[in-house]
């Protein structure tokens, strides 16, 4: 397989992942510090309620317990959004959800905080609660937040094209609610951080503050801790240790950074806190429940002529990135298919459960579910193909859609063409066996947000490289590796702009004091903009090399060659002195060179080792250009940022500034799945998931990523749901939550396809997220195929089969709640009769929605 | 709580510690001797995170008592590494993107040793079974399965060699699993 390049498109093993499989890495909660404390966090039992008063003497008298921090000690409000600053680290009046941070305890031991928590004395006053988003919105007294009314936290309405008459001009045309229950990260690795002040030597005092976290973003943590603690950003260093996975769930400042900084101080001693498990699901900031009403007409040839959606997201207590996903859902209706007219009115709403925030696929996931799903029965109405009806809505690029996002590459057709192809999709559908059927869905992603969340024109990524006459090059990105493999994409992008081996380049990652800004690892920028960042900062390096050893050569700087630890002259015979160019990084670590010296020895400049030159070559080691760049510079480094250009930063609207990206990837699934008509249960079989990555940096981590994206929106399609009894978690651990185990999961093809973008670095696009969405349409639209019944709600539990396939045969509904708690929600009472939802959940107040007498109780009608 | 002296058995050493006796394996190896490999990733013995080996056989180190493991000969993932080189099983998970986060990565290895301990030729079906106990979030495990399966021909191809290095001319061993090898899937 060669393309040309030495490192780029090569499969590489994570330059991490000796750290990983060795256990020797160091994830925050693996950390400590002399003398450090433990904090642990008292959560509000309540879903809504002031509290009166916090009595903490109780607690603060126990032996062992350093200090108890409240909402006091920090009352500064932040939020991920500027629009967004309704949270505080710890409750100042009011909790908002069950589980609500309300005080923390800093103690020497584990032991000890727990026994102190339940010394803390909390006076609530129950204010009436709002669990389901359509009831929320009819709210006029006892709001969430004071300053939205309906607890609605935002509202868009966009029309673009004229959808009316696009329906005139539809030959068929589908309306139907579709709902996608929550779902939440659950990464492995629960949520900690350490943090630590040092006192300054001039003052005397309390000065710089160092927090070691658990997050995808830690230019936004600085950012925020400067906001509460009062202190300038420059005295904050926020160090991202390794992460275990964050999948948007560290995304954003989740309380307990903020807490563990405000602890330390307050105990003056450095203070770690780590979530339990059960904490990680109430802090959650996952994918909201979405209702989703939605009309789409197409003529029968085919051709979409109008999409109408309405969405309303069932936001949780606070705003964290509401505003952004309730864009998105909108936004990327567009740029997958060319839609001529698009309506969408989307409804971000509060209610008294956790904060939900960006979780893979932010904002598309839900409403791309309701999407292919109307799609592919409209393609049943008109008795076309599923994968032609995509095939005759394609988009003709470079092009800007109707809602003004503009798209370069675009992969999507040959998606398609692979998936069907690699399926046996033409031969096998509509023949498999009885309960076997095929399903097709598409999807797409941005790369990178072209906007950031704090509008500006500064770069979004920033990258340092420094070259030294040791011969290493190390790069200095503030991009947050998360797992996905960011740290070995920047050195690759390194290594191959400047033609020396991986093993040279080291990565200095993540880090506010040492490293460059970058804004974070979400909405699957990395690789688009750091890596265009670095790309950008060893070509000037390189043109630096080059410089100096052009001289040395006699020949143009345009003239060299850099490649595989050799700075050559073009058409020279470079690669004389290896063997086996293109796999050779053995070498570089092998040992001794054709100067003598043994590599990563540059001691001497190049005076004294010209007396060993013979004039000027036609080639030199990588090490000897070094030299002669620091010889005739005097040092050698390079910076390179990137900001999306501005013609990819979207229309004028109002909300315009979300959706737009630089670029997008796309994708096409075709889900092999089998449905038990007795059990209702579904299996997925196989999964052919093609990807337009622009260009895969590296296969194995690139298939890696579809493999996991279609693997987490499987666990959505099928089993994962956030279970809520007012506003009770009821499902609050990995087992309950069910995330699928090694048994459950599909055999999953990567299909690798590469678009080559434009301005991506290399051609390359994202690759996390893109391919989550297409899978559970693909999952819902096989399960039609097998056995003919078409399923609104996700996830598609044997419940809501069941339910689906007896309704088709005209047999009465089974009642599988008999002698269930009347007041649960309805959706909650399908979930079978176990005894354990039977409990009397918090304390309500009287004029407590969910206390209304009547057959339909709040939170429930859907 | 009064802490005991107990003497524990890890990784081939013998260490004395003054623990709790209610202090479980987990938080021994983590917080008393920094082996911090093993982790905690659930409350309730879901995750598989924290697996170690006793006597060779896989254990979740979250629910044992440190104090019950005393006579025992305990492995955690820092004992892994073999000779100061990468276990066949911890390289086949670099090179095959069987880890991505990392943060299950040391758990899921020693369910692997485990199984592979006990059964040295799995089914695909007695893979998928013995890592259903362990849970990830990254990878969709597929790529976990490729790596164990070059893990074991490389295993196999290292004690071929082995045996051959008692003869003269084994020289220039090289790794069936390094990257240029890696075949592409159809």
């Amino acid at each position: 397989m060669d393309n040309g390049f030495s490192i780029i498109g090569k499969p590489t093993a994570m330059v991490d992942a000796a750290y990983k499989t060795t256990g020797s890495g160091k994830y925050t909660d693996d950390l400590s510090l002399p003398g450090m404390l433990v904090g642990k966090i008292l959560h509000s039992p309540y879903p809504h309620a002031h509290i009166k008063s916090i009595d903490t003497t109780r607690a603060e008298k126990l032996e062992g317990v350093v200090a108890v921090v409240i909402g006091k000690d920090a009352p500064n409000p932040y939020g991920i959004l500027p629009v967004g600053h309704d949270e505080h680290a710890l409750a100042l009046d009011k909790v908002r959800y069950v589980g609500d941070h309300v005080a923390c305890v800093v103690a020497v031991d584990d032991a000890t905080a727990d026994k102190a928590l339940e010394l803390i004395d909390v006076e609530y006053e129950v204010l009436p609660a709002y669990f389901d988003p359509e009831e929320s919105m009819k709210a006029e007294t006892h709001l969430i937040h004071d300053n939205k009314t309906h607890n609605i936290e935002k509202d868009y309405h966009h029309v673009f094209g004229d959808p009316e008459k696009g329906f005139a001009e539809a030959d068929h045309v589908a309306e139907a609610r579709f709902i996608a229950n929550e779902v939440t990260h659950a990464a492995m690795e629960p949520h900690s951080t350490l943090a630590s002040f040092e006192l300054d030597p001039h003052t005397g005092k309390m000065g710089r503050l160092t927090v070691w976290s658990s997050t995808q973003v830690p230019y936004y943590l600085q950012h925020k801790l400067s906001l509460v603690l009062e202190m300038p950003m420059s005295q904050i260093r926020v160090i991202k240790p390794l992460v275990g996975g964050g999948f948007g769930g560290k995304s954003e400042v989740i309380p307990l950074e903020i807490i563990a900084a405000v602890a330390a101080r307050k105990a003056n001693a450095p203070v770690k806190i780590t979530y339990t498990r059960e904490e990680v699901f109430w802090a959650h900031r996952g994918r909201p429940r979405t209702i989703i009403d939605l009309k789409t007409g197409v003529r029968n040839d085919g051709r979409i002529t109008s999409v109408k959606a309405r969405v309303v997201q069932d936001g949780g207590a606070y705003c964290s990135y509401g505003v952004v996903t309730i864009l998105y859902s909108g936004a990327l209706l567009g740029a997958l298919y060319d839609i001529p007219n698009i309506q969408y009115d989307g409804y971000r709403v509060l209610t008294n459960k956790p904060a939900c925030g960006a979780m893979r696929g932010h904002g598309t996931v839900n409403v791309r579910f309701a999407f292919e799903t109307q799609l592919d029965e409209l393609a049943a109405e008109i008795d076309m193909d599923p994968a032609e009806i995509r095939q005759r809505n394609l988009l003709t690029p470079p092009c800007v859609t109707v809602n003004g996002l503009r798209v370069q590459s675009y992969g999507l057709p040959e998606c398609i063409a692979r998936t069907v192809e690699r399926s046996g999709w033409k031969q096998r559908k509509g023949k498999l066996a009885k309960g076997r059927g095929l399903g097709i869905a598409c999807s797409h992603y941005v790369s990178g947000a072209a906007n950031s969340i704090i509008r500006s024109d500064m770069p979004h990524s920033t990258v340092n490289i420094k070259i030294d006459r040791d011969g290493g090059v190390v790069v200095y990105t503030g991009a947050s590796e998360i797992g996905q493999g960011s740290d070995t994409m920047t050195a690759q992008i390194a290594a191959e702009a400047l033609g020396c081996s991986l093993a040279r380049v080291r990565v200095i990652a993540a880090d506010t004091d040492l490293t460059p800004i970058d804004i974070g690892s979400y909405s699957s920028r990395v690789t688009f903009m750091a890596g265009n960042a670095t790309l950008r900062a060893a070509e000037e390096v390189k043109k630096r090399i080059a410089a100096a050893a052009a001289k040395k050569m006699n020949c143009a700087a345009d003239d060299l060659l850099f490649r595989d630890d050799v700075v050559s002259k073009r058409g020279s015979a470079p690669h004389a002195m290896k063997n086996n160019p293109g796999e050779e990084e053995e070498t570089t670590q092998a040992g001794a060179t054709v100067s003598g010296r043994v590599e990563g020895q540059i001691l001497r400049g190049s005076l004294q080792q010209k007396r060993k030159d013979e004039g000027p070559k036609d080639w030199m080691t990588f090490e000897e250009a070094v030299v002669a760049a620091i010889d005739f510079h005097g040092a050698l480094s390079g910076t390179g940022s990137y900001a999306p250009p501005q013609e990819a930063r979207g229309g004028k609207h109002k909300g315009a500034g979300v959706g737009p990206s630089p670029a997008y990837s796309y994708a096409a699934q075709v889900a092999e799945v089998s449905v038990d008509e007795e059990t209702g249960e579904v299996t997925v079989h196989k999964v052919w998931a093609a990807h337009d990555c622009g260009r895969a940096l590296n296969p194995v981590s690139v298939e890696g990523q579809i493999i996991g994206s279609v693997w987490m929106g499987m666990g959505q399609a099928l089993t994962e749901e956030m279970v809520w009894k007012d506003g009770m978690l009821m499902n609050p651990g990995l087992l309950e939550y069910r995330s699928p185990s090694s048994v459950e999961s599909p055999e999953v093809e990567p299909i690798i396809v590469e678009s080559i973008d434009p301005e991506g670095p290399f051609g390359a696009k994202e690759c996390s997220e893109g391919s989550l969405a297409a899978t559970i349409p693909a999952i819902a639209n096989a399960i039609y195929d097998a056995v003919g019944v078409r399923l609104h709600e996700c996830p598609f539990t044997p419940e809501r089969v069941l339910a689906a396939l007896r309704a088709k045969k005209n047999a009465k509904p089974l009642n599988l709640t008999e002698g269930i708690d009347p007041t649960a929600p309805v959706r909650f009472r399908e979930h079978g009769g176990s005894l354990w939802f039977r409990g009397k959940g918090p304390q309500r107040h009287a004029l407590d929605p969910s206390r209304r007498e009547g057959p339909e109780p709040a939170g429930g009608a859907d | 709580m009064k802490k005991e002296l107990v003497a524990l058995k890890i990784n081939g050493r013998s260490c004395e510690l003054a623990i709790e006796p209610n202090s479980l394996l987990l938080d021994v190896l983590r917080k008393d001797l920094d082996l911090t490999g093993s982790k905690r990733g659930c409350d309730d013995s879901s995750c598989g995170a924290c697996t170690v080996l006793l006597d060779g056989v896989s254990m979740l180190s979250c629910t044992l008592l440190a104090a019950s493991c005393e006579g025992q000969e305990i492995t955690t993932i820092e004992g892994v590494s073999e000779h100061g080189s990468l276990a066949a099983i911890q390289k086949a998970y670099g090179d095959w993107g069987g880890a991505q986060c990392g943060y299950c990565t040391p758990g899921f290895i020693m369910t692997v040793k485990a199984l592979l301990a006990e059964n040295p030729d799995p089914s695909e079906a007695d893979v998928r079974t013995a890592l259903s106990s362990n849970l990830c979030r990254c990878t969709g495990y597929n790529q976990m399965y490729e790596a164990i399966r070059s893990a074991i021909r490389a295993e196999r191809s290292a004690m071929a060699a082995a045996k051959e290095c008692l003869l003269p001319r084994a020289a220039g061993f090289s790794d069936p699993v390094s990257r240029g090898v890696r075949n592409d899937k159809t």
